[in-house]
């Protein structure tokens, strides 16, 4: 028992890695959050039975509190195999968030790009006034083309 | 790639840009193509700049000798107004019933005080897709319109795509993605350069849920009064662009959380 919780932990650890890659967005440091916080329930993540909710071969994933808010898993094992896996908290868990969730593709960044290295041709942002194109990326871009 | 006869791949694209300051917007145009250093080809561009300033002449709410300006917030009369000031009547009302009244025309904030008709939101992207038919029959040549960080594109048939960096309204000068289109345009509405002044017409207040919308689409007009009317509508925009034919969106809400539309063509 003792090897399959230890590898339950991991499952868990890194589903919840997986489910807030699907969920979660991008951002500084946002894959790191999401690796410490599954790491970080480890201690008490996968006990069997932990919680009125969890029955005979099933087993909670302690809540991992991401970037994006609380993430929490429940797998369902059988004979060693997972069986289902199913969410019990998803970041901003109301209803309606959770419809807008199932509609999107949720779009993780490790971090944004360094506008210098991607090489873009042109840059698609909120109006740019005359006086802030001064400093704008853009403004970069069209001072290498004009000659 | 550089055998005998095919050399020509191998050589980069003459390209060229122009940027002028119309509508109040820094406008540019990028050209690719071996005919960007001639003068026919200038004078193509300057024909575009001269019809965006044309257009503001005619649009501008910000000035008072303008068709808009006179009229003082009043909807101009489709019956009697001058094709194209008619052409941008029908197409307000068609915006505010094909976004469910989120983008709606009638009743914004005027330059003068008061609340009135100003159709400034549309004209934009309007006038600059009208206005790149001028480059539109330059054979050889791929095009890649800016106004204000509103993009239209054209690319001819083997040739690559542009790359669209879409800008993290947070962190100016750093991108949320990268595209490469074609054809077509890529939109952004937001409140990271002006705060929060893109109102919601069912309330009468400003839109705060959401900092940024970018869509993509066949064109300038509906691309940018898409994202215009998704900022106006805040927390369920998603849903609501998930369900427009042809577009597909990525935004940026109040708490910095990243989403798109299960088409988006970014990475």
């Amino acid at each position: 028992m003792r090897r399959i919780t230890g590898w339950l932990l991991c499952t868990v650890a890194a589903l919840v890695l997986l489910f807030s890659y699907k969920t979660s967005t991008m951002g500084p440091g946002g894959e790191t959050s999401a690796i410490a916080a599954g790491a970080g329930t480890g201690s008490t993540a996968a006990e069997p039975g932990s919680g009125g909710a969890s029955g005979p071969g099933r087993y909670d994933g302690s809540v991992a509190q991401t970037r994006w808010g609380p993430v929490q898993v429940r797998i369902t094992a059988s004979g060693g195999k997972i069986t289902n896996v199913s969410v019990l908290q998803v970041p901003d868990g109301n209803f309606r968030d959770r419809q807008i969730n199932d509609h999107a593709v949720p779009i993780l960044r490790q971090e944004t790009l360094a506008a210098q290295s991607a090489e873009v041709d042109t840059v698609s942002g909120a109006t740019v006034t005359s006086d802030g194109y001064r400093e704008s990326l853009q403004a970069a871009i069209d001072a290498a083309h004009l000659k | 790639m550089s055998g005998v006869g095919t050399v020509d791949l191998t050589v980069e694209l003459a390209r060229r840009a122009w940027v002028v300051q119309v509508m109040g917007l820094p406008v540019s145009v990028h050209l690719r193509g071996p005919g960007v250093r001639t003068d026919a080809v200038a004078a193509r561009v300057e024909r575009l700049f001269a019809e965006l300033r044309e257009v503001d002449a005619t649009f501008s709410t910000w000035r008072p000798e303008s068709v808009l300006g006179r009229l003082g917030g009043r909807m101009p009369d489709p019956a009697t107004a001058a094709p194209p000031v008619r052409e941008v009547v029908e197409l307000c009302e068609l915006a505010r019933a094909r976004t469910g009244g989120r983008f709606d025309a009638r009743r914004l904030p005027l330059p003068s005080g008061g609340v009135g008709f100003d159709p400034s939101g549309l004209v934009k992207g309007w006038a600059v897709g009208r206005a790149a038919r001028w480059l539109g029959d330059l054979p050889d040549h791929d095009v890649c319109l800016n106004a204000g960080g509103d993009v239209l594109l054209r690319t001819g048939a083997d040739r690559p795509g542009w790359r669209v960096g879409i800008e993290d309204p947070d962190r100016s000068g750093r991108l949320l993605d990268v595209l490469t289109r074609h054809d077509g345009a890529v939109a952004t509405s937001g409140t990271a350069r002006r705060g929060a002044h893109i109102v919601d017409p069912r309330t009468g207040r400003p839109a705060t849920a959401l900092r940024s919308v970018t869509v993509v689409g066949p064109d300038l007009l509906w691309a940018d009064v898409y994202a215009t009317a998704a900022v106006a509508r805040g927390a369920d925009a998603l849903d609501w662009l998930a369900t427009l034919d042809g577009h597909e969106a990525l935004l940026v809400d109040a708490t910095g959380r990243v989403r798109a539309t299960p088409g988006w063509p970014g990475r």
